[in-house]
């Protein structure tokens, strides 16, 4: 009887065990891990989805989950052949991160076709969720729009209502240009003048100078990375800031305030969605990241990257299967977003996730207390103010 | 108060300057450049890297031993120099009597290899490096703001300039060195060195480099990829001046400084492609250079 009774206890829990089949999940984290934009995404990327699989615990769900890295060196042709090869061949379920617009929007279209998930951290175009929007696509951490409008309102506010603008000629700079020109000229403020310069200029000095003389409040720097830090350097030392005009970083991570240093950083005005030093949950998190990125600081990319994963992990977990891509993003948007970085958030149709923002001011030298301090901050956006309204972004499967 | 082609004059004089002191980069590093052509007929492609670790290596020892921006306006020059004398020693001399592309291709590696380590260890987004307290600030000028920073170093580099074209074209030594590139064997037979003398002139002309990088460091972003984003000027501006003429490399480097920085108020798009759109109207007119000698 004994054995018979165990007997059956043993069938059971084999037959349990076939009918909650192990579900694989393979991760592909695609970025720049060697160029211009490794130190906001790069490897510290790779870091952060590691500890987001750990925080789930896949075995507790009865899932195994395999994270791969990647390099697309800013091309989007290498981009998008990677992402062909990991969805044929390599079997990946979900590509995340993938910063520099145009291979994001490249990266994009492959995985519509073959119905996987995208996870954008890196890319700020807020086209990824406007007209070029998808059913396998959700835009995380932040975008065109949202920095316009977090940095443009917030100075227009507090009197800088005449701007001159520095735009790195390429469809990002544009697009930034257009989307503050635009918050600007609304709240009442004017564009005094612009000036493209190509991407990757090393002397900014002619451009500052022409800044300088029309007399603008504020300098709208619409480029990113080298550029807006030679920009802010060279500013400093034609005494820009001394001479009563204030910039505005346009897209500034705190990687770029480190390698500005505070004493030329302080003072500039910014927006992100996420800053390490914001509260406890952060900080712990950071700690943990740095255990394998030391005496670096993660930025909010690396922050959304963590949050993306977590979340698509607990989608999969409810659909019990990753094989279907729009299903699981369904699936994501249907369960409301937490974590302990971002805290409670959601997913709207267009696949934009929605967080508030935060605008920051660079503190002086003499307010860091540590490495890493860097910013305070002066205003919280909320979460439904700081993403551009669902009708306003013309994506085709919500106005269809 | 008049106009250029709707510039005030005023706005035009501030541009003239930025475009001199601009100028000055080019002319240091295309200087380098001409030295090790002229003298060694090597095409030296790890130019941006060595200027790249000029600025990192006056970065390292402010950081790292608290050496200030004079100090290695001296030391840094000295041992990015001796770097470069190794690399000769080690790498240039075995393929010295290769056909040119062997050396560039070499060098063009060794630059790869050498950005990479630096931002394996440092990351992409550069350092921090101030101007030096003594050259901060700025004086108004009337037209412009001219800060005592650039002052100095269209200055100095003038200053290097002039005194490296002297101490090759004017002096004993750099005769000997002419004449060493003309007939090695026949200075050989003068009891002269020349092998020491190469590595020596290889040395000097990426010391050339490292001082550009600390002269640029306190204004540009210190950043692996600062050497690759100027290099490709540097050559258009050597191969204008004409392939390993000193006079030509100092002259050329300052006015396309010039052109440039006047493209920056006409027609700002323009202003990263203005010097190569001069080099292919120089390449059709005089494929020497301008002040090149036909081979």
């Amino acid at each position: 009887m004994r054995v018979a009774t165990s007997l059956a206890l043993v069938a059971a829990a084999l037959f349990g065990t076939a009918a909650q089949a192990q579900v694989n999940v393979k991760i592909g984290v695609m970025n720049d891990m060697s160029g211009l934009y490794a130190d906001i995404s790069g490897p510290g990327a790779l870091t952060a989805a590691k500890l987001a699989v750990d925080d789930f615990n896949p075995a507790a769900h009865g899932m195994k989950v395999e994270i791969v890295g990647a390099d697309h060196q800013n091309k989007p042709d290498v981009g998008s052949n990677i992402a062909r090869q990991w969805f044929d061949v390599d079997k990946v379920d979900v590509i995340v991160d993938v910063p520099t617009s145009s291979v994001a929007l490249a990266v994009s279209d492959v995985t519509r076709e073959k119905n996987k998930v995208f996870l954008v951290s890196g890319a700020a175009a807020s086209d990824l969720t406007g007209p070029k929007c998808s059913p396998n696509t959700i835009h995380w951490t932040y975008d065109t729009w949202m920095l316009a409008h977090g940095t443009g309102t917030a100075l227009v506010k507090t009197g800088g209502d005449t701007w001159y603008f520095l735009t790195a000629d390429y469809a990002f700079g544009h697009a930034l240009e257009r989307d503050t020109a635009a918050v600007v000229t609304a709240a009442g403020g004017k564009v005094l003048g612009t000036v493209k310069h190509p991407l990757n200029t090393q002397d900014f000095s002619s451009f500052l100078l022409q800044a300088q003389s029309s007399k603008a409040k504020v300098i709208g720097l619409a480029n990113a990375g080298g550029d807006t830090i030679n920009a802010i350097k060279q500013g400093a030392e034609f005494g820009i800031t001394a001479g009563g005009q204030q910039f505005a970083g346009l897209l500034v991570f705190v990687t770029d305030v480190n390698s500005l240093g505070l004493k030329t950083a302080q003072g500039l005005v910014l927006t992100e969605t996420w800053y390490w030093d914001m509260n406890d949950a952060n900080r712990a998190w950071t700690k943990r990241w740095q255990a394998e990125r030391q005496g670096k600081f993660p930025s909010m990319v690396h922050a959304g990257v963590y949050s993306a994963v977590l979340h698509y992990l607990k989608a999969v977990a409810a659909t019990k299967s990753a094989a279907d891509g729009k299903a699981v993003v369904n699936q994501m948007k249907a369960l409301p977003t937490e974590d302990s970085l971002f805290g409670k958030g959601s997913i709207r149709p267009d696949g934009r996730k929605i967080h508030p923002a935060y605008l920051f001011q660079v503190k002086k030298p003499e307010e860091s207390k540590y490495p890493g301090d860097v910013y305070t901050v002066r205003a919280t956006i909320l979460a439904e103010e700081a993403f551009r309204p669902i009708k306003d972004g013309n994506c085709p499967m919500v106005t269809n | 108060m008049f106009e250029v082609f709707g510039v005030p004059s005023q706005a035009l004089f501030g541009q003239l300057l930025l475009g001199l002191i601009n100028g000055s980069f080019y002319a240091l590093l295309s200087l380098g450049l001409a030295v090790i052509f002229g003298m060694l007929n090597i095409i030296n492609f790890t130019h941006g890297a060595q200027y790249m670790m000029g600025a990192f290596a006056a970065f390292l020892l402010l950081r790292h031993t608290g050496i200030g921006y004079w100090p290695s306006l001296v030391i840094v020059p000295i041992v990015i120099g001796a770097v470069g004398a190794g690399i000769e020693r080690v790498f240039l001399k075995r393929i010295q009597k290769l056909d040119h592309l062997y050396g560039l291709i070499l060098t063009f590696g060794l630059a790869l290899i050498i950005e990479g380590l630096f931002r394996n260890y440092y990351g992409s987004s550069g350092q921090p490096y101030g101007v030096p307290e003594s050259l901060q600030g700025g004086r108004n000028l009337g037209f412009m703001f001219l800060p005592n920073y650039r002052a100095w170093v269209i200055a100095f580099s003038f200053l290097v300039c002039l005194a490296t074209w002297y101490a090759i074209e004017r002096t004993r030594l750099g005769s000997y060195l002419r004449a060493a590139t003309e007939n090695p064997a026949l200075v050989r037979a003068f009891g002269i060195n020349v092998p020491r003398m190469v590595t020596l002139t290889y040395g000097f002309g990426v010391g050339l480099a490292g001082l550009a990088g600390v002269m640029a460091a306190p204004i540009y972003n210190v950043s692996p990829q600062m050497g690759s984003d100027i290099i490709i000027v540097v050559f258009a501006v050597v191969v204008i001046g004409g392939m390993g003429s000193i006079m030509g490399a100092i002259v050329t480097g300052f006015t396309l400084g010039i052109v440039e920085g006047l493209t920056k108020v006409f027609f700002p798009e323009a202003s990263n492609t203005v010097i190569f759109m001069i080099m292919i109207i120089v390449l059709l007119i005089r494929p020497a250079g301008l002040f090149g000698r036909m081979a």
